[in-house]
């Protein structure tokens, strides 16, 4: 079978020596076992995050993401952009959904995107797809399952799907309130998912995780309060935000809040690569600061 | 009369001979029952099957027949036999399927299904074939009463359906309020913007129908009769009367406008700058489609122009209306685009607490929004008049605030009041209405009162849920906002509804057959005058009014205008009304032939009076749900709670039953009761068997009513279960044996 | 928070409220501000929010002051500052309106006209964030932190950086955190070509909305 070929935008907090450097390895890892080839848009830049209007408006906004595409067609042309965070994802199909609507701001845009010969290679219909997407749309849960050498057996996940993977666009098929889709990935790798997971969808804080510590760590200690109270060995997320918030804060929320909290916060891209028989640096397990032991034993059996 | 004879015919089918021992029940149809003919059969329902009675119908002389198989409700095509009686035991979904299948119940189940055996003989026997009302008219015209937006589609429909119409419209044009409007909410896609209101065209169609005769300037004097028969003066403002014929009516008298000036706290009537809605249109008519809207103090432009809602309405306090009118909302959005269509500058608000906006009035507000209509959540405390225009204050219910806004203009959303005439149930007597400024719209020469009865805020009584254009008097159906608040969409589609069921009406009336709910039914009440002791229960009981009274004060019972629901039978204290299928005798003689066991058996018998309507169709689902409920109980379904005769529960007492359960829909004012009443004068006839019981020195648990839904399929089986406890814990009867 | 009152215009007057001006104002200058106006003030938004009950105004109750035309209070608020950017309002609102970019085009209004409250702690992380990525095209993860620790002075950024070195050091330990990203982060090749776009998008936008040199949009 041929590999499938994607034009691949990994985002800020995903290259060496960033925050989800670490889910960077193990999204590698796990595309090589389902011939996933990603093809890195050239000179990408930030996609502006949830927190980029403030300063930046609406065009530079949009100019930036406009950017990332035109490059992507000029330089991976006909293959779909795939984002691995869940920001770049959003901010991307954002802006390509506004300039769909909004022929003033398309023309600025090519305008502005002449300053770099791009005009012409920003694409109105080129899909923009979460690696999510492209899994169970492209590969199937079927296809998923197919590598599995390494059951998950006995560890408890909390799918914890968090906001932007989610909402406003989603995964086609799943509902906001109550998507499916990572718990079903959790029990093809053999893994047990707690399917009402009460805080599959609510707010970590995201951004505001840095300028509103104390609002956004109590969302986060209801989070991973609800994760033990409903048994989770460990969480699981698809947003290198949600999992970077959800685990680095801990040992403040514990300061804070009095609590002993020390729940692993993994990549469903980790947990797949595991499951297909990789090993932990593979898998970038090393890259959790709460270490997930039950998934390196695992992975080193 | 040819001699009675009974064929008892058992299914085998749907599990049954697997649960129960047939020849057991073969053996007491013959033996108990008296079944001259006992047949058991794989598949009754079979073409085989039925061809099996039929054969012996043909060639034994069966006239009498009991199918002991499923529930009555089930496969009533297949022993739907028109020239013999028939009675059904249901051991199918009253038995099989509502038992669990095990060893220890055996017995029990056997029992139950050998019970229902023997009543459904003992049914059998006491029944008559009907043969339908003789008293029939045959007019097939309807007579509509009201000229306005209802009455115009219902006389419309009718005449399409072939049907003659005669229209009375009280005043000198047709056309109503509509006529009135300047334009209406619209009714097509894409609901955006105010439209024609249409009714020029519907009242040239009208005008221009060879099957239409319309009275302007009349009312309908007297109304007698009954449906296929009804009598009616029509009586001119000149005071010339003229006595027409008509099989059906169809009241659409429509509304009143609530009376503004009793709102002094809004301003109105302090300044000709705060109207009302319909004076809002009548500026927006001469405004036309050229000129702005002017206020009437100074002829000046309106630039700013704020709508009160619920002026007056959905509110407790003395001379208010507490409903929601539901036309008032959608109509102040579409007033507020007179304005911004014609000048997008002027500042438009309206003032809400909730908005409600019925039909697809939800897409109008969204056009409305767009347009840049203000909405804003606010209840306005006051409105003061200045020179010009006024200042409207309230209280910003999201901000939190007490602030105000000047308006040129200040239009009041007041209520619809039903124009339903007299309300006969709060006459105390028929010359001293309570409501003395009511006038009567039908003159009804029944001994109930001049109109059809009103249920809340004065509108006529018309089932909500099921049936809503019936109203309490059968043969005259109520439509637009004589029955309930609404707007011209919804009254058309009532008009079209009311039409319907006044066609049904007639061509049943003409058949002697009842009308809705028991469409179709051929049986009527009779009543033996030798023992009737003048009680009049009957006629004030009669949900329908069917029953006047003759110049002996007999009752005199109009088969035409009666549903059916046995209301009379329950009611009669020396049981003289009866049917010739559904009796004091049919039901009694069940109750009688259950077998009581022992005291000392330890099996107590409870006796279910189910409304065939709601609560036997809840049990029989249970039995689909294969939900069980005791073995104890024997059901008899009955036309409607109200037919139950306090003497079945008497009896069933004294032969020994432990328990007795009424069933029946919900009464009162959110009432499901098919007959409306029947229930409520159930439950108020089961409170007086207290006395009953005490005399008897019975616990008064012995005798418990329920109100139940069709849907209460989970919850019925559950009732019965705990009181079948209760009964065990309270003991046997100890009138077992007597 | 009102430390800003005295400056605060006059409030409008009673027979000048619920006249649309501001509404007309948001509409034409915030992203999405047209569909404030389609609002059926059912609340559900406000239910919805994750730090809901932190914003002095939640999203339902902002929209209803902007149709109330109450212009200082809205944009001086900190309010829209509390947008998690987690779109659950956006989901749910039975109107559909886009209530987070609506949310974010109120903040970055006010702050634009520079009368969004000076020490909210996001507008000023939002500013840093953008000047971080603007200038090399993509985040510099620990000068962002760093920057942010120091924002409020120097003594402040001392204590958070201690108060932080126990996580620093543990995304450090984990390979996720590059101690010499401040002297060797890269950013993208053609920074300079982006810097260029950059600006050239703000003026456009300055001048669709008139809002170019600063000149603030003059109140009405
Ligand atoms: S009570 Fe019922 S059955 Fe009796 S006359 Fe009235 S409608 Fe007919
Ligand atoms: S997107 Fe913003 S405004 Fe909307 S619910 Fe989330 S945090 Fe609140
Ligand atoms: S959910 Fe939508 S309609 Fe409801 S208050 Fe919020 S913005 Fe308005």
């Amino acid at each position: 079978m041929a590999k499938k070929e994607y034009s691949y935008f990994p985002g800020c907090s995903s290259v060496r020596s960033a925050s989800a450097s670490n889910y960077m390895v193990s999204v590698n890892t796990m595309c090589e076992k389902l011939e996933i080839a990603l093809n890195e848009i050239p000179d990408w830049n930030c996609c502006g995050a949830s927190i980029g209007y403030a300063e930046g408006g609406e065009l530079p906004r949009h100019v930036l993401n406009a950017r990332n595409i035109a490059l992507s067609g000029k330089h991976n042309p006909g293959q779909d952009i795939v984002a691995t965070c869940a920001a770049c994802w959003l901010g991307t199909r954002e802006t390509q959904e506004r300039l769909n609507e909004d022929p003033d701001m398309l023309t600025d845009t090519r305008t502005v995107l002449q300053e770099g010969n791009l005009q012409d290679y920003y694409s109105q219909n080129i899909p923009v797809r979460h690696m999510v997407e492209v899994m169970i749309e492209d590969i199937g849960y079927e296809g998923l399952a197919k590598p599995v050498v390494k059951p998950l057996k006995g560890i408890k996940f909390a799918g914890y799907v968090g906001c932007q993977t989610n909402r406003p666009f989603g995964i086609d098929g799943e509902s906001f309130e109550n998507p499916r889709y990572l718990d079903k990935m959790v029990e093809i790798v053999g893994g047990e998912a707690i399917t009402d997971y009460e805080k599959k969808v609510t707010c970590c804080g995201g951004a505001l995780a840095f300028s509103e510590p104390e609002k956004s760590q109590k969302q986060i200690h209801d989070i991973v309060e609800a994760a033990y109270d409903q048994g989770a060995d460990m969480i699981v997320t698809p947003c290198p935000v949600c999992q970077m918030n959800v685990e680095v804060y801990q040992g403040q929320i514990n300061k804070r809040y009095g609590t002993n909290f020390s729940m692993p916060v993994t990549y469903y891209s980790q947990i797949l690569a595991v499951a297909y028989g990789s090993t932990g640096k593979e898998a970038g397990l090393k890259g959790n600061i709460i270490r997930a032991k039950a998934l390196e034993k695992i992975a080193n059996k | 009369m040819t001699e009675p004879k009974l064929g008892a015919y058992i299914c085998k089918g749907c599990g049954i001979s697997e649960r129960l021992n047939c020849d057991q029940l073969a053996q007491v149809a013959s033996s108990e029952g008296k079944a001259a003919v006992v047949r058991q059969h794989p598949f009754l329902c079979s073409a085989a099957g039925v061809e099996m009675i039929r054969s012996d119908m043909a060639g034994q002389g069966i006239n009498q027949v009991v199918i002991a198989a499923c529930s009555r409700r089930a496969k009533t095509e297949a022993f739907a036999f028109d020239t013999v009686t028939t009675s059904r035991a249901n051991l199918r979904e009253g038995v099989i399927w509502i038992r669990p299948d095990h060893e220890d119940n055996q017995e029990t189940t056997q029992e139950m299904a050998a019970d229902y055996v023997r009543m459904a003989c003992a049914e059998v026997q006491q029944m008559r074939q009907p043969g339908g009302n003789t008293e029939t008219g045959v007019n097939k015209q309807i007579l509509v009463v009201g000229g306005g937006i209802s009455g115009l589609t219902a006389a419309l429909e009718s005449a399409a359906a072939g049907y003659h119409v005669l229209l009375v419209e009280k005043s000198a044009a047709l056309g109503g309020w509509a006529s009135k409007l300047y334009r209406s909410i619209p009714t097509r896609e894409p609901y955006a913007d105010p439209q024609d209101t249409g009714v020029e065209l519907l009242i040239h169609r009208v005008q221009t129908d060879p099957q239409i005769t319309v009275y302007l300037n009349s009312y309908c004097n007297r109304t007698s009769g009954a449906p296929g028969q009804f009598s009616i003066d029509i009586s001119t403002e000149s005071g010339a009367t003229h006595t027409v014929n008509a099989g059906a009516i169809i009241q659409a008298s429509g509304f009143t406008r609530y009376d503004a000036s009793q709102l002094p706290e809004l301003g109105y009537g302090q300044s000709p700058d705060i109207i009302d809605q319909a004076e809002l249109e009548r500026l927006a008519s001469a405004a036309g489609t050229e000129g702005s809207i002017v206020r009437p103090s100074d002829q000046a432009e309106v630039k700013a122009v704020v709508f009160v809602q619920c002026a007056g309405q959905r509110s407790n306090q003395p001379g208010h209306l507490p409903y929601c009118s539901g036309f008032c909302c959608n109509a102040a959005i579409k007033q507020a685009m007179y304005f911004k269509d014609n000048n997008p500058s002027v500042d438009t608000v309206i003032l809400y607490t909730d908005l409600r906006t019925p039909g697809n009035g939800e897409d109008f507000y969204r056009s409305a929004q767009r347009k840049g209509i203000t909405f804003s959540k606010g209840k306005v405390t006051s409105v003061v008049p200045g020179k010009q225009g006024a200042e409207v204050f309230f209280d910003d219910l999201i901000l939190d605030t007490q602030t105000s806004i000047q308006a040129d203009l200040v239009v009041l959303a007041t209520g619809q009041i039903a124009n339903a005439g007299i309300d006969v149930e709060h006459v105390t007597s028929a010359e001293e209405p309570t409501d003395k400024t009511a006038i009567s719209v039908l003159n009804l020469s029944y001994r109930q009162g001049p109109d059809v009865p009103q249920l809340k805020h004065g509108f006529a009584d018309s089932h909500f849920i099921c049936f809503p254009y019936e109203t309490r008097r059968t043969g005259i159906y109520a439509c637009g906002p004589v029955r309930r608040p609404m707007d011209m969409a919804q009254a058309r589609i009532d008009a079209t509804g009311a039409a319907l069921k006044a066609i049904q009406a007639v061509e049943n009336a003409v058949l002697g057959r009842a009308a809705h709910p028991r469409s179709g039914d051929l049986s009527f009440p009779s009543f033996r005058k030798e023992g009737c002791t003048q009680c009049k229960r009957c006629t004030v009981e009669c949900p329908f009014g069917a029953i006047d009274e003759d110049e002996n004060r007999y009752p005199l019972f109009n088969e035409s205008r009666c549903r059916r629901c046995g209301t009379c039978m329950g009611a009669c204290p020396v049981r003289v009304i009866s049917f010739q299928n559904y009796s004091v005798d049919t039901v009694g003689q069940q109750i009688k032939h259950v077998e009581i066991p022992d005291e000392m058996d330890e099996k107590p018998r409870i006796l279910i009076l189910a409304c065939e309507n709601d609560a036997y169709p809840a049990l029989d689902m249970a039995a689909h749900n294969r939900l069980s409920y005791s073995a104890w109980v024997r059901v008899i379904p009955v036309r409607c709670l109200g037919s139950v005769n306090t003497i079945w529960i008497t009896d069933a007492l004294n032969s020994g039953y432990d328990g007795i359960m009424l069933l029946g829909c919900k009464k009162g004012d959110n009432y499901q009761c098919h007959f409306v009443k029947g229930s409520e004068v159930a439950h108020d006839r089961m409170s007086k068997i207290s006395d009953t019981l005490e005399q008897l020195q019975l616990e008064k648990e012995r005798v418990a009513i329920h109100e139940v839904e069709i849907t209460d399929i989970q919850r019925l089986p559950a009732l019965i279960n705990d009181y079948a406890d209760v009964i065990e814990k309270i003991g046997m009867n100890p009138f077992k044996g007597f | 928070m009102e430390k800003s009152a005295s400056k605060q215009p006059p409030p409008t007057t009673t027979a000048e409220k619920y006249r649309n001006n501001f509404l007309r104002e948001v509409e034409d200058n915030v992203e999405e501000g047209e569909w404030v106006k389609m609002c059926i003030q059912c609340g559900v938004c406000s239910g919805s929010c994750p730090l809901g009950s932190a914003w002095e105004h939640p999203p339902q109750e902002l929209f209803m002051m902007i149709r109330a035309g109450q212009r200082e209070q809205v944009l001086r608020s900190d309010s829209m500052w509390m947008c998690t950017s987690c779109y659950n309002c956006i989901v749910r609102c039975p109107r559909q309106l886009p209530i987070t970019h609506i949310m974010h085009g109120l903040a970055n209004y006010a702050h634009r006209l520079g009368i969004a409250p000076a020490q909210n702690p996001t507008r000023r992380f939002a500013k840093i964030f953008w000047d971080n990525i603007a200038h090399s095209g993509r985040v510099n993860e620990l000068l962002l932190s760093i920057k942010l620790y120091f924002m409020n002075g120097f003594g402040e950024g001392i204590r958070m950086a201690y108060h932080m070195a126990g996580m620093g050091f543990a995304m450090f330990k984990t390979g996720r955190l590059d101690p010499f990203g401040l002297f060797m982060h890269k950013g993208i090749d053609n920074a300079k070509e982006l810097q260029t776009m950059l600006t050239k998008a703000r003026e456009i936008e300055d001048r669709r909305r008139g809002l170019g040199l600063g000149v603030a949009v003059k109140a009405d």
